[in-house]
């Protein structure tokens, strides 16, 4: 499949987000807290666009209203800061490349926690519910529940540190413009996965299946593939990217507490049905503009920072019903 | 009927489906032979989709039996019924929008890519597959996409490819297009069972025909038989068929 595909690119979309960021630098005035603004706004977006791309293609192709997710990214926070504390080490070294032989593994053990926590959660607690909402609602809650009180037991109630390695928390100066480095890395790492599932979605067969699932399950199926051995990995994946989100999100605050995850929630929520469910194109404009708003508002009127982002969930449905980019389904 | 039927791909014996509480089929038996094209008729809520969807899986046989080329596939998840070369063409069409034309067919040819020669010989008689191949199928007319859900179900040699009426809400020049494919699709060793309300199209098409009325098998035989009975045709579709070209 090396053509690439006539598919009119809506840019109204990122139009928005461009107007978005140009009204705030009139509002801000100064240009270089706007720059910072914009680059932690960017970071945030994609902190989030990790941990919500998996619900996204849970909602859209397995139709499960999965509410514990946030767990995920918990359980994804917590394993990086043992791993973390496991190669000290390189955590306090002064180079980079050494502090990278902590944060990676953490990332990688996070996300392959998450992920098998996922495995267990699909078999034992989703699959019975498939196609029950209510019932999709009430025992991913309760089942998150339960996993919360775990949590208490293998690392206790307190928070628990994870602090960001020495080169991760320091900020490169440009003018009088401060740009943290740990926030550039959290850009690049978001940047690769987002372009990592868009070769997966347009150039791979299991991304077409993906897609196609997204549509029209029962089509997938009448044409001879198996489309729950799909969702049992979609899930594990979404699970291991929550995870990975829960890792990187924890070395941002450089705390983890039970509620890391559950904090998140409403914002990724906001941003998937922004995005259009099942869309990983919208996930990604949504969580941008999620993240930018969440910024900008945070500095120019922090008490309304929330608010203001759940007005443009409204605002975007009020336009587009259906989110930024709608998935149709059949 | 002068000369014996031929042997059958799919037989489905005293099969019942229910719907949620609305019990469908009532005791279906229906044999298709092996080669060509057999019509499923019958006025609108006999069951001939669920007779088709329950075939595949797509919703279950509460009661009977349904064999398919030697395979008892009754209890068979719809993966495993395609997987022995049943293709399905939906009323709705299926396609997948978002999908280009071309990732449509990639996704329907399960052996590995599309064959090239059986590509070509597709664009023969529909030549728009081949115009927009890299376009969105949520782009084409009705015609294109219902084109693009036949490709798909042919792109590989199928033994049975079932068909829920192809030429519904189309234009005429686009049915005889339909028609022409399908005539050519005969002339392979796939067998087609397809529900049809264009008689123009299942007379032109069908070898053999079976009516269905509430749920259940009323007449079986040689598609000519019953295109050359218009008693028969009025007794059993509650109406004339040339009248109702």
């Amino acid at each position: 499949m090396s053509a690439i595909a006539q598919r009119r690119v809506d840019w109204v979309p990122p139009a928005l987000m461009l107007a978005i960021a140009l009204a705030a630098l009139l509002l801000v005035g100064n240009p270089s807290t706007w720059v910072t603004l914009t680059i932690a706004g960017l970071a945030m977006g994609l902190l989030i666009f990790i941990m919500a791309s998996g619900l996204t293609l849970v909602f859209g192709l397995m139709d499960v209203m999965n509410f514990a997710h946030g767990l995920f990214i918990a359980v994804g926070a917590y394993v990086a800061a043992s791993t973390v504390r496991l190669f000290a080490g390189a955590a306090g070294e002064d180079s980079f490349l050494a502090n990278l032989g902590a944060v990676i593994p953490a990332m990688l053990a996070a996300a392959a926690a998450a992920g098998l926590l996922g495995l267990f959660f699909e078999r034992v607690i989703i699959r019975p519910v498939y196609g029950q909402h209510l019932k999709q609602i009430l025992i991913t809650t309760g089942g998150m529940i339960v996993a919360e009180q775990l949590i208490h037991v293998f690392w206790g109630p307190d928070l628990v540190p994870l602090p960001r390695p020495a080169t991760l928390r320091s900020a490169f100066f440009v003018g009088d413009m401060a740009i943290e480095k740990y926030r550039l890395v959290a850009v690049a790492v978001g940047l690769a996965l987002f372009a990592g599932m868009l070769i997966l979605l347009n150039r791979t067969k299991v991304g077409l299946l993906i897609r196609a699932g997204v549509e029209n399950k029962e089509m997938v199926e009448a044409m001879g593939y198996r489309i729950r051995r799909l969702f049992i990995w979609v899930f594990v994946a979404g699970s291991a990217l929550a995870g990975l989100g829960g890792a990187l999100w924890g070395l941002y605050q450089e705390s983890v507490t039970v509620n890391i995850g559950a904090s998140m929630m409403v914002l990724i929520f906001i941003v998937i049905i922004i995005g259009g469910l099942g869309s990983i194109g919208g996930c990604f404009t949504g969580a941008l503009l999620v993240g930018l708003m969440a910024n900008y508002v945070g500095y120019l009127a922090p008490k309304v920072a929330l608010g203001c982002n759940i007005l443009l969930m409204v605002l975007v449905l009020l336009w587009r019903p259906q989110g930024l980019y709608p998935v149709s389904r059949q | 009927m002068a000369e014996t039927l031929p042997a059958s791909l799919l037989s489905l014996a005293g099969v019942h489906t229910h719907i949620d509480r609305y019990h469908i089929l009532q005791g279906v038996d229906l044999a298709v032979p092996r080669g060509g094209l057999t019509m499923l008729l019958g006025r609108n809520g006999a069951g001939k989709t669920t007779a088709l969807r329950t075939i595949l899986g797509l919703w279950r046989a509460s009661a009977g039996t349904i064999h398919f080329d030697g395979n008892d596939i009754a209890k068979r998840e719809t993966p495993a019924i395609a997987d022995l070369g049943i293709a399905y063409v939906p009323e709705s069409m299926g396609i997948f929008a978002g999908l280009t034309v071309q990732e449509n067919l990639v996704l329907a040819a399960r052996r590995g890519p599309p064959d090239e020669a059986r590509l070509e010989w597709i664009f023969r008689f529909f030549p728009p597959m081949k115009k927009f191949w890299h376009l969105a199928a949520g782009n084409l007319s009705g015609g294109q996409k219902q084109m693009l859900s036949i490709s798909r179900a042919i792109v590989e040699p199928r033994k049975l490819v079932l068909v829920d009426e192809p030429t519904k809400g189309l234009a005429p020049a686009i049915i005889q297009n339909l028609i022409d494919a399908f005539a050519e699709l005969k002339k392979t060793e796939t067998t087609i069972l397809m529900v049809e309300q264009n008689f123009h199209a299942a007379r032109s098409l069908g070898d053999t025909v079976a009516v269905m009325d509430a749920g259940r098998i009323v007449h079986a035989g040689r598609m000519a038989d019953l295109a050359g009975d218009e008693a028969l045709q009025t007794r059993l579709l509650g109406l004339s068929l040339e009248a109702h070209q």
